[in-house]
């Protein structure tokens, strides 16, 4: 899609911005993450946006599923470390059959100088398909995008849970 | 003095859904669930049986998703207590339409009545002042009920409320919504004209 290749000449961010923006996204939670660092400044200065920034991963779950309720389409953003929180409040969409649009962003995959992200890094897909949600990996920043729209459809259109993984290769390619 | 007998939940309930309006209820996991449904299923009821922790935050999503309708969220006090955090989350998204009634026995009462952090000096609605919540207090006696479902009725916050109402440690029987989610889920969204997939 051209309006995509355009948009990924301002880096991924901006075409995952625009592309949430149009399947309709009203909301956004997040833990700060330095690679969600610019999606992040794009939601927040959205006014068409509701932004809620989580002292706990597991807040922006209960957040989503309160907001579909309501008709509002959310995405939630965090980093793998984060995913480990979640678990028991993943209960709620996957039981309600609620949308879930996660973007999580890998630490202790590629050139991970922190130990201390390991452990979470190696069960952050597993824990997330124990427990019920689907899981895609983004390797590359056109993949991303292109994944970002088909999970939002499967999310919201489907009524499943699903995250994508932004690999930590690819986000390491940039300076942050 | 009637008061010194405490407050007993199915009235305190009671009292509240008796004002709420065309209000949007969302409530906490355990009694909370029970003494919500023991007033009268309403498709405007959305009622959780797990996920201990989420039905604050649920009402604050279902509040920025729905800004022309109130919300009440009734929750106890150890399902609160899993999510203080959320406390800071909510006052800082500061929803004008949210309003949280903790019903505080003080105790776990699905799991056997141990002490709750409550009994033991916690006060979450100090908690949620301390946030920046727009207004929060304790109730203990039935005249401060009445005046504070006065009050709800009569003032437009410009954030979110939080309340605890102290309540006699007691478990009335059980009135039990169904447990199936997405019945209640779909029955809810549709109340708000919204179709399922």
């Amino acid at each position: 899609m051209a309006t995509t290749e355009a948009a990924l000449n301002q880096g991924w961010p901006v075409a995952v911005y625009q592309s949430l923006k149009t399947i309709g996204v009203g909301q956004v939670s997040y833990v700060p993450d330095a690679g969600h660092t610019r999606l992040i400044e794009l939601f927040t200065a959205d006014e068409e946006v509701a932004s809620n920034v989580l002292t706990t991963e597991e807040e922006g779950i209960a957040i989503g599923v309160g907001a579909w309720l309501g008709g509002m389409r959310s995405v939630l953003l965090m980093q793998s470390s984060g995913v480990g929180n979640c678990i028991n409040m993943l209960s709620l969409p996957v039981l309600t059959q609620s949308p879930l649009l996660m973007l999580v962003t890998m630490r202790g995959e590629w050139n991970e100088f922190n130990p201390w992200q390991m452990p979470m890094s190696q069960a952050t897909q597993a824990s997330l398909e124990a427990i019920g949600v689907t899981v895609f990996r983004a390797d590359n920043e056109e993949m991303l995008v292109a994944m970002v729209e088909q999970a939002a459809s499967m999310a919201f259109g489907a009524d499943q849970q699903v995250a994508v993984l932004i690999s930590q290769r690819m986000l390491g390619k940039k300076k942050w | 003095m009637v008061d010194d007998a405490g407050l007993q939940r199915r009235a305190v309930v009671a009292q509240l859904m008796s004002i709420r309006g065309d209000a949007l209820v969302i409530t906490g996991l355990g009694s909370p669930t029970y003494d919500v449904h023991a007033c009268g299923d309403r498709d405007d009821n959305y009622y959780l049986w797990g996920a201990m922790g989420s039905a604050a935050l649920t009402g604050l999503g279902l509040a920025q998703a729905q800004p022309g309708k109130r919300v009440i969220v009734i929750t106890g006090d150890g399902e609160q207590l899993m999510a203080l955090g959320s406390l800071a989350t909510i006052s800082v998204a500061a929803p004008g339409n949210l309003d949280i009634v903790v019903l505080d026995n003080q105790h776990y009462g699905e799991t056997g009545m141990q002490s709750s952090h409550t009994a033991m000096g916690v006060d979450i609605a100090a908690v949620a002042q301390a946030c920046g919540f727009a207004d929060s207090g304790s109730v203990t006696l039935q005249k401060e009920l009445d005046l504070l479902c006065e009050w709800l009725q009569n003032h437009q916050p410009a954030g979110p409320r939080l309340y605890v109402v102290k309540i006699n440690a007691d478990n009335p029987p059980r009135s039990m919504p169904p447990r199936d989610a997405t019945f209640i889920k779909n029955r809810f969204r549709q109340h708000l004209g919204l179709l399922p997939n």
